[in-house]
């Protein structure tokens, strides 16, 4: 058995014993749905119907009816897709990374970020499939064996890695998840009383029984889902930040980006982590396994992340100026000073700002100051990727096309709508499935389980 | 039957001391250094990501200089593709997406055939309880030398939770 430090803050509290915490995770799956899940389901699921209506208008008619025009080519459909890619990051990030750290914090979260992730990615994938407009053409991006020549796709376009490094990580990311959650649905196939619940579970489960062999299988792969998934998770948004690096817009062709946009979405990933646990903590009851210690440990991820983003602004700024090369420079002066300077000093207090109160233990160990900021630094990365987007479009080399643009209704209808089918998806993972990872839980109820740590400081 | 995991560790080490072999142990949750114990051996699945992985790289490779480099290659930017060894820093990246897809599918799948775990297979836990919060130690006789009333005897000396003695026949 591992020991662990009796002065180490205990991460599960209370007096628990291993049925105790089948029961506080199973429970509220078997009870009725509580009246504040029904009410936000039902504002999440008409959010998201509008959505689907905005998706299928757009199709329908075309993507003019986004406010897009000739300069700016990339807006809001781009920036959400990076905003959720990026949220989509701290998932895999909690998992993989902090299992190969052997952080054990992440037991009590890594299931339901895992599970964000996953609905993040969805998300962020609509976007670059109806911005071809012509979604129904959208196998084109794969190497297929085609009557125009057999004319293949460019493997030397950013673009296209990014259609391979967004379709792995979902997939990677989903086997992970899945993975893990087989023996959790087994033991709530074990428990479960009505027929149906249990012939449901039973499928999901795959007749996993816990032999001895399997759990050793188990913890193998899981490792080494680990070791990989922990490089995908950089390349991925290194892949994402090249569809702008390797282009030549003045502001995008930095080469920075790779590790600025990869700590920019741990960082709005963290944040969002915190926005959905802190409801779902309260809501479901489960404050005895995700408590202060681990939003705390959380906002410190987000100072470190927070401030490496911060350091990447002011480079930019910087190298703008050194490099002497005036489109560059003219950029980051129109992005201060422009007509989106707005945009650009509320992403750069949100992000690089506010973060900086977490410095303030009152602070990192407040839960409502937690949620507020949260909520400020996901505002704040998504004005990040417009202004990245946005004001390096807008005026280019050749001012004659300088232009502007204006988001339609159509823009903020898709843009809310994935929120809604975010939400909606993640409130039916919080009703349905295992939110936190039992059988992982379990193994360090007595290492760092409060009662095991008495029990331990009273020999 | 036990109730933690430290009594069954304890009691699998003593009738493995007594000559008795273990057939499978069920529990809820992976319980560290039972394997050596029950004479479980690591498994090799890791070879097999690897495996897949290497032929991942090797796959993309393939393909990629058949399509840029062989089938159809194209001036892009000023930067024809003429050759694999020219033009593999911008094959890097996916690359290294079609292994890493390759060897994590690669291995989930060969991990959920080589457990038995797959959609729509029965659950054979002997007791619904083991996926809770007990543990459970399987013996049969077929695999003992020692007689059904030596090996009760040798049970009953351990932190016993629960016996449950089955007759297949």
């Amino acid at each position: 058995m591992q020991k662990e430090a009796a002065i180490r803050e205990p991460l599960i509290l209370g007096d628990k014993s291993y049925k105790d915490i089948t029961d506080d995770v199973v429970g509220p799956i078997e009870g009725p749905a509580p009246i504040g899940w029904k009410i936000m389901i039902t504002i999440s699921s008409i959010v998201a119907v509008y959505g689907v209506g905005s998706i299928l208008y757009l199709l329908g008619t075309g993507i003019g009816v986004w406010g897009l025009n000739k300069t700016v080519g990339w807006a809001w459909d781009i920036t959400n897709f990076v905003w959720w890619v990026g949220i989509g990051h701290a998932g895999t990030l909690i998992s993989a990374v902090l299992l190969l750290f052997r952080q054990k914090w992440r037991m009590a979260i890594n299931r339901s970020a895992e599970a964000m992730t996953i609905f993040a990615v969805i998300m962020a994938a609509i976007f670059p499939g109806i911005h071809m407009g012509r979604i129904w053409v959208s196998y084109w991006v794969l190497p297929l064996p085609n009557q125009f020549g057999s004319l293949w796709v460019n493997f030397n376009s950013p673009l296209l890695w990014d259609v391979f490094a967004i379709s792995t990580y979902f997939s990677v990311s989903l086997v992970f998840w899945y993975i893990g959650l087989i023996p959790d649905f087994a033991t709530i196939r074990d428990r479960m009383t009505k027929p149906l619940s249990k012939k449901i579970y039973g499928l999901l489960s795959f007749g996993w029984s816990g032999r001895a062999k399997h759990w050793n299988r188990f913890e193998e792969v899981s490792l080494v889902l680990a070791g990989i998934a922990t490089p995908l998770v950089f390349s991925v948004h290194s892949i994402v930040s090249m569809d702008f690096a390797t282009s030549i817009v003045p502001g995008w062709h930095t080469t920075i980006f790779p590790p600025y946009f990869v700590s920019g979405a741990v960082f709005s990933g963290f944040a969002m982590v915190q926005t959905l646990l802190l409801i779902m903590r309260k809501g479901m009851k489960l404050e005895n396994y995700i408590h202060v210690k681990h939003v705390e440990y959380m906002n410190i991820v987000i100072i470190v992340t927070g401030s490496i983003v911060g350091v990447a602004y002011l480079t930019e700024l910087f190298i703008s100026w050194y490099s002497g090369v005036e489109y560059e420079s003219y950029a980051f002066i129109n992005r201060f000073s422009g007509p989106y300077s707005w945009a650009y000093w509320i992403m750069m207090t949100c992000n690089v700002i506010s973060p900086q109160l977490f410095w303030f233990k009152k602070i990192r160990r407040s839960l409502i100051a937690t949620f507020v900021l949260s909520i400020v630094v996901n505002i704040g990365m998504w004005f990040e990727r417009y202004v990245i987007i946005v004001t390096s479009v807008h005026r280019d080399y050749d001012p004659s096309s300088w232009g502007e643009f204006h988001p339609t209704s159509v823009d903020v209808g898709v843009f809310i709508g994935t929120l809604g089918i975010f939400f909606t998806l993640f409130l039916g993972f919080a009703r349905f499935f295992p939110v936190l990872a039992l059988n992982e839980l379990k193994t360090i109820l007595k290492s760092s389980g409060e009662n095991f740590k008495k029990k331990q400081a009273n020999h | 039957m036990y109730d933690d995991d430290d009594k069954l560790m304890e009691a699998a080490s003593a009738l493995v001391a007594k000559g008795i072999r273990v057939k499978d142990v069920f529990s809820p949750f992976p319980v560290h250094g039972i394997d050596p114990i029950i004479g479980v051996k690591r498994t090799r699945l890791g070879i097999v990501a690897f495996m897949f992985a290497t032929t991942g790289t090797t796959l993309a490779l393939l393909g990629m200089w058949y399509f840029m480099i062989s089938d159809w290659p194209m001036n892009i930017g000023g930067k024809p593709s003429f050759s694999l060894i020219e033009n593999l820093p911008a094959f890097i990246p996916v690359t290294f997406e079609f292994s890493v897809l390759c060897g994590a599918h690669g291995m989930a799948i060969t991990y959920l055939l080589r457990n038995g775990t797959l959609p729509g297979m029965p659950a054979t836990n002997p007791d619904p309880r083991t996926t809770d919060d007990k543990f459970v130690i399987e013996i049969t006789t077929e695999q003992n030398a020692l007689s059904a009333a030596e090996m009760e005897t040798a049970i009953k000396e351990t932190q016993l939770f629960e016996l449950s003695i089955k007759d297949y026949e």
